[in-house]
């Protein structure tokens, strides 16, 4: 609980920037033409034809084993379909899968953080992997968003779930990418870690981001998103588009 | 199976960037190994005192002052070095899975094969430190003079522990996923270093051997079984972290 109030009573934890707005950012669009994933047997992902235009706000619903996960490993690319191809459209048109690539950002329910290195050398090791030009102010600028600056020297081992999240999101948003995926970032926080993640999901949304995100709960994170995808043993059973919370 | 890899249709695209630079990624890996090295000492304490004892428990089982034993002993020297590599090998992936940050590695817009080749090289660092603390333990206890053939051992322990390492680190990257992952690993890593173990205890025996002979043919095998591993882990590794 300690833990979720150090969350909620920080004004500087703003990954995205709210004080002066969000910076824009070209989102990317995604066309899936008839993408099915196998493995062995198992239909993962039956045949899925899908359109997600740059900006959206996608909310993957549906059960585990419904096929959500398979779908954001197909999309970022760690995953090839069995058939199908799915193509990546920029706002100068389709871009190849290593230019997406480098304006993707996902963050999964593992941190995908070294637990042995500190905040700092995290943030570093991705700005270089990433070859951004000035990788010593990315990173400086990301620790204070996030609100983790006086705990750059501190190994990520002895971070809490909370402050871990807010890393890995720092993480995924370090080379500025047009596309963040998101598996069930909810996992594992408690309510006022869910707050913190819904205002940085608005700020990232506003921002012209496209974001997808996969979850089996509803709330205020999933209410933010302006279009929902059931799925459900492998197939899309329910496609609806809202408003969304945004603003 | 055309779909398959066609991800993207190439022939409508209008962004495409040339492929990904090895060394930035290669480096910046290499750096993360040794920091995360240093500070743990999980590899390098283990490995030293397991290839130590092993030299210990040999030089128990033979005289060590008898020629015997010292024509044997090049060959005991290579079995530590290969043990002690096992050993060293088996966590190279194995420690990107706890968090899935081997997929934080592979989003990167960096080549696959800098993952392989940053992780060789920090594991070649770290075989060659614990040869490096081995090779005088092993010239006390096996009564052996070193100091005359020092430029030639060196050279045999490089190309060596390079061709423990390459194959190696590839096999981590097999078995990381695998059941009984522990076993696995020695059962394929052996058998593929027989060439390396006798190449280089041929090597080193020329050396120790009086008068110390260079072994021409011995270095020869050994930088022709590396830059096979090498060339064969290079193109391997890609689709070795697809699913």
């Amino acid at each position: 609980m300690a833990r979720g109030r150090a969350l909620s009573s920080s004004p500087d934890i703003a990954l995205s920037g709210d004080t002066a707005g969000p910076p824009a950012v070209a989102g990317l669009g995604i066309e899936y033409s008839a993408v099915e994933k196998r493995y062995g047997p198992i239909r993962a992902l039956r045949p899925t034809t899908l359109e997600i235009h740059h900006g959206e706000f996608v909310a993957l619903l549906g059960p585990n084993g419904s096929g959500k996960t398979t779908l954001l490993r197909l999309t970022a690319q760690l995953a090839r379909p069995t058939s199908g191809s799915i193509q990546f459209r920029g706002s100068s048109g389709i871009e190849s899968g290593s230019a997406a690539r480098r304006r993707l950002g996902v963050v999964a329910h593992p941190t995908m953080l070294y637990d042995d290195l500190t905040a700092e050398e995290n943030l570093q090791l991705f700005a270089r992997l990433y070859d951004l030009p000035d990788a010593a102010a990315a990173v400086s600028a990301r620790l204070a968003a996030c609100g983790l600056a006086d705990r750059r020297t501190d190994l990520v081992r002895t971070f809490s779930r909370g402050m871990r999240q807010r890393l890995t999101l720092a993480r995924a948003l370090l080379h500025n990418p047009g596309l963040l995926l998101f598996d069930e970032p909810t996992t594992g926080l408690d309510v006022a870690g869910c707050e913190w993640l819904a205002g940085e999901l608005r700020h990232l949304h506003e921002s012209g981001c496209t974001i997808i995100m996969s979850t089996h709960q509803g709330g205020e994170v999933t209410a933010l998103a302006t279009r929902t995808i059931a799925l459900d043993s492998g197939r899309i059973v329910r496609d609806s588009r809202s408003s969304g919370a945004v603003g | 199976m055309a779909a398959q890899t066609q991800t993207v249709r190439e022939q409508s695209v209008t962004s495409v960037e040339a492929a990904p630079s090895l060394w930035p990624g290669l480096w910046a890996i290499f750096v993360k190994e040794v920091r995360t090295e240093l500070r743990t000492r999980e590899l390098l304490v283990t490995t030293a005192v397991f290839a130590l004892t092993v030299v210990f428990m040999f030089s128990f089982s033979f005289d060590p002052a008898s020629e015997e034993s010292r024509h044997i002993g090049p060959g005991l020297l290579w079995i530590a070095f290969l043990f002690a590599g096992t050993l060293m090998l088996e966590p190279a992936f194995l420690r990107e899975q706890s968090n899935d940050t081997l997929a934080a590695l592979r989003l990167a817009p960096i080549a696959p094969s800098a993952i392989l080749l940053g992780k060789t090289l920090a594991n070649f660092l770290f075989l060659s430190i614990t040869e490096a603390l081995l090779i005088p333990v092993f010239v006390v206890f096996y009564n052996v003079s070193v100091v005359s053939v020092i430029p030639g051992l060196a050279l045999v322990c490089l190309l060596g522990t390079l061709g423990i390492v390459i194959p190696g680190t590839l096999f981590s990257a097999v078995t990381a996923h695998a059941r009984m992952r522990e076993m696995l690993l020695p059962l394929l890593l052996l058998p593929v270093l027989t060439p390396i173990l006798i190449a280089a205890t041929e090597a080193t025996a020329s050396l120790l051997s009086d008068p110390p002979e260079w072994p021409s043919m011995g270095l020869k095998l050994l930088a022709g079984a590396d830059i096979i591993f090498l060339t064969a882990a290079y193109f391997l590794f890609d689709s070795l972290l697809e699913e």
